[in-house]
């Protein structure tokens, strides 16, 4: 973890030689402390400062991926315990979970729930990523089979679960290339899963009954040349499972535990036979902290708003979301719908076009650049003004989609609708809106 | 070496606020710790459930919210009494959407004299929700406040336009007020220092937050939220050591993803279970970042989350 630049400091030469760029080795120390420099910019440093330095400046999450190609999930990462400290970095994976067990009909359903269920939302494609693969039967050969018809049918990042090495080895096997999650190394197998993760270059899972066991588990792993590992404590209770989550990372980040310093999954498919409640456990581990997250099954009315969350959850809070800017219509408009512009703020855009769907009434809105600013913010920043706004008009080429040539701001901005009529000139009318998205409605069925 | 449960200090705690009256008053608040971090602290009292009523039949609520309630919607005192009868609810949040001056602008009096009603004929603590317009709220809030003396009702949400009208109308006829803040710590604690010194004492403050919906800024309430407890419990910001409630449930509901059927949105699942999921779900997020009362609307979410919440607080 982090040194502070006084201790990085004694690591160095302290000759001064400027060569690095800067004038003493205290300017220096302090400019890595700050990760405004390179270690490397030092040409005197020794081999073993370096491996110290280097040491410490290992995140204390270790980031890890699982799967290949396009889908692979990054996972761990983190360097805060709460977003606003700073931002959460890497979105837990979801899993659905499919066992060699499960008869072929419904396999081939859950398959294609996973590869049909994706949602379209601030311009990105909200998906599950993973699917764990279960080896209830205890044959390694049909384990095998279903980690085949899996790896074909899908570009899912797999989690591999058995309590036979044999079998996890066959389903390996069969899918190294996919980067597979192992799971899971306990205390009887130890030895074999680490090599069998080592040999295929695959992150292993480590599962204990409580933290202490976890730690030593883990210790030993890395201790065999283990470097990606994900942990599960065992809990399956939600206030137990809950707390584990919330010491494995303060451990990493207070304690600077390297141990425990991997990101972790988390099992609600077996917490509940409920699956609603299964969904609000998982919601829990989106807030609090899990790597990755397994369910018993997926359904869009329980996916949907689970993926909402841990985008929201998720989003730097430092950079508003914003939307692309531009033209969107909603609900099919013709060239006599009203027209209303707005900012790419994506709340102040959801709140927006949500009145004006739930109003019925086929509009145009005009989304403009504002860097993510709201109307009131990006009006005090000159960023939604009359000449701005009105220049944007002009080349967004609603022009040629309407008729009636009328733009409706918000009510919050109501004093520049003077430069905005002189902007567009006198072809165009400016008319002012409700200052409330909720008062939309009404507004646009008034005849707006 | 012998794993050791990182802790984590803390120096303030959250005051404590009696809601209502009589044998069904509720206590609230307490908390020496983060949500749920039960290792190192306590709450003393769990976080609450408080169900909806509503002034005027709603029109835009989907079949899923509105069923259970259709027998009762055109009368406040029936549907208050249906929600502590049928479901079990420990608090009752009547919302005043009618004095709306941009919908029905139904006189303060009206408004008044219907939460006297409700407030008379149930015994569980009633909470008293304006229509949220600053200028509507200080009228009609301060007449709720007068006919309502003594009864303990929880009102708001006072804002800073409102402040003192409300706010004398909670410490004369003794009420507890709803501190309530666009998203924004400071602006929170700005207007907790006001209520101070107008008067309103420390036992009768509740913060509302601004509740955004899950897909529609939740991440912003959840945020301020957890600054705002960090602030009360690690930073001894005494001015911000007050219970929260988040009025959630119109927030949920009125989005298009609650309210859309099958047949326009086949991908979101069972709309039925998808609303109530939607709702729980936006509760748990709001109940890890430190709620304390939340305005809920469908029977099943509610079970649902006082099931998570006596399981997040299990021995």
């Amino acid at each position: 973890m982090a040194l502070t630049g006084i201790q990085i400091f004694k690591l160095l030469p302290k000759t001064n030689c400027k060569e690095c760029g800067v004038p003493t080795c205290l300017a220096f120390a302090m400019n890595l402390a700050a990760g405004k420099a390179e270690l490397a910019s030092c040409p005197y440093v020794s081999e073993e400062a370096r491996a110290q330095l280097s040491e410490a400046a290992a995140p204390p999450i270790r980031p890890l991926t699982v799967g290949s190609g396009e889908n692979a999930v990054k996972i761990g990462g983190e360097t805060v315990l709460f977003r606003h400290e700073k931002t959460f970095v890497n979105k837990p994976g979801f899993a659905i979970l499919i066992s060699d067990v499960t008869p072929g009909d419904e396999i081939n359903e859950r398959l294609k729930r996973f590869k049909v269920l994706r949602y379209e939302r601030v311009g990105l494609t909200l998906r599950p990523e993973m699917i764990a693969i279960k080896n209830e039967s205890g044959d390694p050969s049909k384990f095998e089979t279903l980690v085949k018809k899996v790896k074909s049918e899908t570009d899912a990042a797999l989690i591999l679960m058995s309590e036979k090495v044999e079998a996890l080895a066959a389903g390996v096997k069969a899918s190294s290339d996919r980067v597979p999650l192992i799971y899971a190394a306990t205390d009887g197998n130890l030895e074999a899963l680490a090599n069998l993760a080592g040999e295929n270059k695959c992150p292993l899972a480590v599962k204990a009954t409580d933290l202490e066991t976890l730690s030593g588990s883990a210790e030993k792993l890395i201790a065999a040349g283990l470097k990606d590992l994900v942990l599960d404590s065992g809990s399956r209770t939600l206030r137990r499972a809950f707390e584990d989550q919330v010491f494995i990372r303060r451990a990493a980040l207070l304690q600077k535990n390297r141990s425990l310093g991997f990101p972790t999954i988390a099992f609600p498919c077996e917490m509940t036979k409920d699956p609603m409640k299964e969904a609000l456990i998982a919601a829990t581990f989106v807030a609090k902290y899990a790597g990755i997250i397994v369910m018993s099954d997926l359904q869009g009315e329980s996916l949907f708003p689970l993926l909402v969350e841990r985008l929201n959850i998720y989003t730097d809070p430092q950079r508003p979301m914003t939307m692309q800017p531009g033209i969107y219509p909603i609900g099919n408009p013709g060239e006599e719908s009203p027209v209303l512009v707005t900012v790419n703020f994506s709340l102040t855009y959801f709140i927006v076009s949500g009145e004006i769907e739930s109003s019925r009434i086929p509009s145009w809105l005009l989304v403009m650049d504002t860097e993510g600013l709201s109307v009131l913010t990006a009006w005090a920043a000159g960023k939604f003004v009359g000449d701005a706004i009105g220049a944007f008009i002009k080349k967004s080429g609603i022009s040629e989609k309407v008729k009636r040539r009328q733009v409706i701001i918000p009510g919050a901005v109501a004093v520049i609708s003077g430069d905005l009529e002189e902007e567009l000139g006198s072809d165009w009318k400016v008319k002012t809106g409700p200052r409330e998205a909720a008062h939309l409605p009404a507004f646009l069925k008034m005849g707006a | 070496m012998a794993f050791q449960i990182p802790q984590i200090t803390y120096s303030g705690k959250i005051k404590e606020v009696t809601l209502g009256k009589g044998p069904k008053a509720v206590t609230i608040g307490g908390e020496n710790s983060y949500p749920f971090h039960l290792f190192e602290g306590e709450m003393a009292h769990p976080p609450r459930i408080a169900m909806e009523v509503y002034d005027a039949p709603p029109e835009d609520w989907p079949e899923t919210a509105l069923e259970p309630f259709s027998d009762v919607v055109h009368d406040p005192v029936a549907w208050a009494k249906k929600c502590i009868e049928s479901y079990g609810a420990d608090l009752v949040a009547l919302q005043l959407v009618s004095t709306d001056p941009n919908g029905l602008n139904r006189p303060s009096e009206e408004a008044a004299e219907t939460a006297k009603k409700v407030a008379s004929s149930i015994d569980v603590p009633l909470i008293v929700w304006g229509s949220a317009n600053a200028d509507k709220d200080g009228d009609v809030l301060r007449k709720v406040a007068e006919v309502c003396d003594g009864m303990n009702l929880i009102i708001g949400p006072v804002v800073e336009g409102n402040y003192k009208q409300v706010g004398a109308g909670a410490i004369g006829y003794r009420h507890t007020a709803i501190a309530s803040s666009p998203i924004d710590i400071n602006l929170a604690k700005q207007l907790n220092i006001l209520l101070g010194n107008l008067g309103i004492p420390d036992g009768q403050i509740l913060v509302d937050p601004t509740t955004g919906g899950l897909g529609y800024g939740i991440e912003y309430t959840y945020s301020v939220m957890e600054r705002d407890r960090m602030a009360a419990l690690t930073q001894q910001d005494e001015r911000l050591q007050f219970p929260i409630i988040c009025n959630m449930a119109k927030e949920v509901w009125k989005t298009k993803e609650a309210k859309a059927s099958a047949e326009e949105a086949p991908a979101l699942g069972d709309p039925r279970r998808r609303g109530i999921l939607m709702e729980a779900m936006t509760a748990v997020v709001l109940l890890l970042a430190g709620a304390d009362i939340l305005v809920m609307r469908h029977p099943e979410a509610i079970k649902m989350v006082r099931e998570m919440i006596s399981d997040l607080m299990a021995k």
